[in-house]
């Protein structure tokens, strides 16, 4: 089988129009940025507490509202997430001293509006610890003969079957199946312990200052590979391909924060892995591209440099539509099935891939062409074929460093 | 085949082979193959489950406790040679970062005295401050940078070995503690905890300094520090020191007169354990080394129906009257628990922490939800490569299969890199493994596709592959190294999660190289080695 053999398309005659939208959206994003004062950034780097609850029944998520704010102060968020019966608890932190106070507040909160109530223990919120030592007195008491070893075995059991169950019980009868929960035992978990309607998933506090510092790092060492790389393609190729390449690259970048902007999603660290594996990809489709582009301008003395441009386009096209296709499948794969957890990150990569192929061939290419026009009218040698490659290219660092115009 | 093909195929055999080792082990039966693969693939907790805190070490604190330790021995001294002064003080620097700007001011030494007071400073203190005159009476101590540096990592060093104790005295698996951020200034510590969902009572037992000593009581007790000191006539006699005790339990909050010298202090425990006194209440009951055994012992023979104070950071938590001699145990009473009683042992074993903490991050991944994303990654990763495969397969046909092989092999390669590695996997790092599957794939298309140009400009098979090969090569080289720089920057500048990214990413893109030209390359020339003439293709 073989798709897009032998094209003609004329890319760089049709740049217009795709430049054009290129500049709408990256302006869309900016604005929605800063309309919004600046990226939203997630706990991560903004600090404060998060956290995810599942629940076994639609959420009340008014009601959860209500009961948190009227004990924290500041924002607090409730988010549902979509098709599922959890919900995301968000909460602001100013201060590195709050830190403490606030994921023991929102579990408080929540335990008193939702828990089992009674005075008896949450089993789908309490940890081994707590139910190890709330069953201790009662089992002794019914004269249970078991040592520490055995209720402590008994106690990750149960566990174990909770968090294979998705953190959720619905009755207490279900841990009768659990090995070493006796009869008696039993007994002793239901004189003890209720269940609660909601379990967390996970929890997060971030204070501000290891924020501001996972943010700054972030940018910088972003900043600091992308300058790596310029250099590296500076080294092989010229200055210019090198500034091409990361001119496209900084387009995906921007562009893809900008609808994270526009669509209200998170930056979180994660996202910024997935910005670093777009960055990457970027990169290497452009790199792919502007190998041809060096080969041909080696090859064809005769082309003028659009020509040549369009003509490697076409030769890699078959390849950067095989390559880009089944990459965004496996990203696709990912948003579709990688769940709450991983969608910021499948988001970035499904929109990283798309964008960083188109920006190789109308972002990266035209710089290239562009730039020769410029010189070109610098000199004023107009119908000299614009081509400017070292001869040497096989030998980066070596030969001559200067541009041999052929 | 010829011999240089039968040698690169002997070096594929040993990498597979190795790779299969480093990930399964020699497993006798399937249960020893799963746990070989748990006890080699190492999770990060966002995928195991457990929690995570970052905490900050005060090293300021270090600071003052050294200065006031030379403050009270300075005193001594002087008190020895008849050095009179007026004042001695030290400053108080707020922030980690401005530790090192501790001094010690003295105040009012008299001219004459001034040389002796100089050879005592110099004799004593010499090695680790530095003293300048401020003016005729006046002096100015302060630490010696290199010594300042020396202190900082040694407080980072101690605290992270305490905390590391407590953890383990705990009983809690594969946990672990390690300096964390770029330089040790930011005295910060990670500490992982896989497994424990509720990290709050980890938290209050690292928090606890635990710091006890045992002092005598002088008078007391007072119901306010206003009436202690009203019925001592406003000033309090020497060598002694108001301590508070908290309201606990039904019991108003009361104020003792103590010694200001310790009996005996947390170092001089030998071991501490929670238990029941004849009351069935918990106490933590502890034991003497035999040096403090002695000095104890001396102690309460002399003073029987004194009473002595338990005190516990800084707050009586009771003062028992000395019944009879007591040589080397003794009791803290007022737990209300077990687990209360057991970590006050816990943290008295461990010894106390040279300066607090503070808690800059916390983060719990409960069991299910780790389950469910890795579930989630390894349901989207499989579905992932189907695709690919099946679309490799269709597009280039027989040689879809060698790009196939290449493909699993580079993923086996990566797993095994891993596990010999040590690297923990985390979501970032599965990243790091999608955008190596990409560039793979990537890789074999610009060879197919190089060599279907080839095959179209009218070159034999066996040519056409090779110059495939040896053109893509370039490209792949470029595109490599060009991941590979931004991957050393990123390893460089970057922090936990992006590092763990770099990581996975560079330990691929080496893997990609091999699998895709060097095996792939092989596969197609055993191929070609079994035709008498190679007339087509299937690509």
């Amino acid at each position: 089988m073989q798709l897009f053999n032998n094209t003609h398309y004329d890319f760089l005659g049709t740049k217009w129009p795709f430049i054009i939208a290129s500049l709408i959206l990256t302006a869309a994003g900016l604005v929605s940025i800063v309309v919004k004062g600046g990226p939203k950034y997630g706990i991560d780097f903004a600090g404060g507490a998060v956290m995810y609850l599942r629940f076994n029944q639609e959420p009340p998520v008014d009601q959860i509202r209500a009961a948190l704010e009227s004990k924290i102060q500041g924002e607090v968020s409730v988010q549902q997430i979509t098709g599922a019966p959890e919900v995301l608890v968000g909460t602001q932190i100013k201060d590195e001293k709050e830190l403490n106070v606030n994921r023991q507040v929102i579990e408080d909160t929540l335990r008193s509006t939702f828990g089992a109530g009674g005075g008896k223990l949450d089993l789908n919120n309490a940890s081994g610890d707590q139910l190890a030592s709330k069953l201790r007195e009662p089992l002794l008491q019914a004269a249970v003969a078991m040592s520490e070893q055995e209720l402590q075995t008994v106690v990750k059991a149960i566990a174990d079957f909770r968090a294979s169950k998705g953190g959720l019980l619905t009755s207490l009868d279900q841990l009768s199946g659990v090995p070493g929960v006796t009869p008696q035992v039993l007994n002793a978990i239901k004189q003890e312990c209720a269940l609660g309607p909601f379990t967390i998933l996970s929890a997060e506090v971030v204070g501000p200052k290891v924020g501001r510092d996972l943010q700054k790092q972030a940018i910088l060492a972003t900043l600091y590979a992308l300058a790596g790389m310029l250099v590296y393609i500076a080294l092989r190729f010229e200055w210019i391909y090198g500034v091409a390449a990361v001119v496209a690259v900084l387009h995906d970048t921007i562009l893809t924060l900008g609808l994270f902007s526009l669509f209200n999603k998170e930056i979180s660290l994660t996202v910024v892995a997935a910005l670093l594996t777009l960055v990457g990809y970027s990169m290497n489709d452009t790199i792919v591209v502007f190998d041809r582009i060096r080969e041909n301008l080696r090859s064809m003395r005769r082309e003028s440099l659009p020509e040549i441009i369009n003509l490697s386009v076409n030769q890699t096209l078959s390849r950067t539509i095989l390559t880009s296709g089944l990459t965004l499948l496996t990203a696709l794969s990912l948003w579709l099935f990688g769940g709450q957890v991983l969608n910021g990150f499948a988001f970035a990569l499904v929109v990283g891939i798309i964008v960083g192929t188109y920006s190789s061939i109308y972002i990266a290419s035209p710089i290239l062409l562009f730039s020769q026009n410029v010189l070109e009218r610098k000199r004023g040698t107009k119908q000299t074929p614009a081509v400017s490659v070292k001869q040497a290219a096989s030998s980066p660092a070596g030969g001559g460093r200067k541009a041999v115009r052929s | 085949m010829t011999s240089n093909l039968k040698l690169k195929f002997l070096a594929i055999f040993v990498i597979i082979v190795g790779c299969i080792y480093g990930i399964i082990g020699i497993p006798t039966s399937t249960a020893e193959m799963a746990a070989n693969w748990n006890k080699n693939i190492h999770l990060g907790l966002d995928l195991k489950g457990g929690s995570q805190l970052v905490l900050q070490v005060q090293i300021q604190d270090a600071f003052k406790a050294e200065a006031d330790t030379v403050i009270q021995r300075l005193k001594d001294q002087l008190g020895k040679s008849n050095i009179q002064y007026v004042d001695m003080q030290r400053n108080d620097p707020p922030t980690i970062q401005s530790a090192d700007s501790i001094q010690i001011d003295v105040k009012g030494i008299p001219a004459t005295s001034a040389g002796n007071f100089r050879q005592t400073v110099n004799d004593t203190f010499g090695g680790v401050w530095n003293l300048t005159p401020v003016n005729q009476t006046d002096y100015r101590l302060t630490m010696k940078p290199t010594e300042a540096l020396k202190l900082r990592a040694d407080t980072l060093t101690q605290s992270k070995n305490t905390i590391e104790k407590k953890i383990n005295a705990l009983g809690l698996a594969e946990s672990s503690v390690q300096e964390r951020g770029r330089s040790s200034a930011e005295a910060e510590l990670l500490v992982q905890l896989p497994g424990v969902d509720d990290p709050a009572r980890i938290k209050q037992i690292l928090k606890t300094a635990a710091m006890l000593e045992l002092y005598e009581v002088v008078g007391g007790p007072w119901a306010s520090r206003d009436e202690a000191l009203s019925s001592k006539g406003g000033v309090l006699p020497l060598n002694s020191q108001l301590v508070g005790a908290p309201a606990r339990g039904g019991a108003p909050a009361e104020v003792y007169l103590l010694a200001r010298t310790p009996v005996i202090t947390g170092r001089d425990l030998r071991n501490a354990s929670p238990s029941q006194d004849q009351n069935s209440r918990w106490v933590t009951s502890f034991v003497l080394t035999q040096d403090a055994a002695k000095r104890f012992e001396r102690f309460t023979a002399a003073n029987i129906n004194n009473r002595l104070a338990i005190v516990l950071d800084k707050n009586v938590l009771s003062a028992p009257t000395i019944q009879s001699k007591i040589s080397d145990t003794g009791q803290i009473t007022g737990a209300n628990s077990y687990e209360e009683a057991s970590d006050l042992a816990l943290n008295l074993r461990a010894g106390s922490l040279p300066a607090s903490v503070e808690y800059l991050e916390e983060r719990t991944v409960g069991p299910s939800l780790g389950a469910d994303s890795i579930r989630a990654g390894v349901i989207s990763g499989i579905a992932g490569v189907i695709a690919v495969v099946v679309v490799m397969l269709l597009y280039y046909k027989k040689s879809g299969v060698n790009a196939t092989l290449a493909l699993v092999l580079n993923a086996l390669i990566l797993i095994a890199a891993l596990s010999y590695f040590g690297a923990v996997l985390t979501l970032p790092g599965i990243a790091g493994v999608i955008l190596t599957i990409g560039m793979a794939v990537d890789s074999n298309v610009l060879i197919f596709e190089r060599i279907r140009e080839e095959l179209r400009s009218g070159k034999a098979v066996i040519a056409a592959v090779d110059a495939g090969f040896s053109k893509a090569f370039l490209t792949i080289i470029d595109t490599h190294v060009t991941t590979v720089v931004s991957c050393a920057f990123l390893f460089l500048f970057g922090t936990g999660p992006v590092k763990g990214f770099a990581v996975t990413l560079v330990i691929g893109l080496i893997a990609n190289v091999f699998t895709a030209v060097f095996v792939s390359k092989a596969i197609f020339d055993w191929e070609f080695g079994r035709q008498q003439k190679v007339l087509a293709l299937s690509i």
